[in-house]
């Protein structure tokens, strides 16, 4: 284990304010967990988009842990807003709420225990491979804050900015189009 | 107490994108609607954001690329998410139902 990299390493009491600050992380991965065990095995579809939203809920906690409240403000505009409404809404023009219970007795036998073994196997040995690896730290130049971003965007990532943009308007122009294709 | 110090560590933030990446696989493949599948693969993604931003914070010189490129990935995923809903859209039309038994018209 001596793989594991800690900045800072030593831990903090539990009546501190970082312990306060590690009982609440503890609290946002069991958030990530709880949704993210709801989308994938809810029977009704809504409840499933509900724990979408509670994961990336959770996702945005673990973003601002991770130093940005910036993208931790993106992931709830973005994701808990708009993809998981977009989702909702698919949802009520595209399902007749009769039909999802109804042939839900014919499940695979074999597509349960087979999808849980192989995400059992894929996450043991991501697992393993993140913590078993030598990572190696580099001296810091740049630093967090969200001038930082911005600056960047506008200069250096400018050619991806603009990429991202036009992407952006095709899937507009795109989703337009094929949801108004045979409609009467 | 290490348990309060886990949000400090690389390690954690690799275990949580993991576990993202396998709840993706497995909704993937045990999900039957077309919807499911794609609430599925938006765990996909948010696992691979989620290793960006933990390589991000501990690695990287530069902290402001992992965060450009996290931003990069919701965009392609807000995108994919339109076009397949419109989609999702336009086969409930021809087919009234989105179960994925239901859409085998190519089968042999």
């Amino acid at each position: 284990m001596q793989a594991l990299v800690c900045q800072p390493a030593d831990a903090p009491a539990l009546f501190s304010a970082e312990g306060m600050v590690g009982i609440v992380f503890l609290l946002t991965v069991a958030l990530v967990v709880a949704g993210a065990a709801i989308a994938v095995s809810a029977r009704r579809l809504v409840r499933a988009v509900s724990g979408l939203a509670i994961c990336f809920t959770g996702l945005a906690g673990v973003y601002y842990f991770l130093l940005s409240p910036f993208l931790a403000m993106m992931q709830m505009l973005i994701y808990v807003g708009a993809v998981s409404i977009l989702i909702a809404f698919g949802i009520m023009m595209a399902t007749p709420e009769e039909q999802q219970t109804a042939d839900r007795k014919q499940r695979g036998l074999l597509a349960g225990p087979l999808a849980f073994s192989v995400a059992a196997l894929i996450f043991a040995a991501l697992t393993v491979l993140g913590l078993k690896t030598e990572w190696q730290v580099f001296p810091r130049q740049g630093s967090f804050d969200i001038k930082a971003v911005g600056l960047s965007l506008l200069t250096s990532h400018g050619f991806v900015f603009e990429l991202i943009s036009i992407v952006l308007l095709l899937a507009i122009i795109g989703a337009l189009v094929l949801a108004q294709r045979g409609r009467n | 107490m290490q348990l309060l110090n886990l949000y400090n560590c690389l390690s954690t933030y690799l275990v949580i994108g993991a576990l993202l990446f396998a709840f993706g696989v497995y909704g993937m493949v045990a999900r039957r609607t077309v919807i499911g599948m794609l609430i599925s693969s938006e765990f996909i993604l948010a696992a691979a954001s989620t290793n960006f931003m933990a390589f991000n914070r501990f690695l990287a010189p530069d902290p402001a690329i992992g965060q450009i490129f996290t931003l990069f990935i919701m965009a392609i995923a807000a995108a994919e998410a339109a076009i397949a809903i419109s989609i999702m859209i336009a086969v409930y039309r021809n087919y009234k139902s989105i179960e994925t038994d239901d859409l085998v018209d190519l089968q042999g």
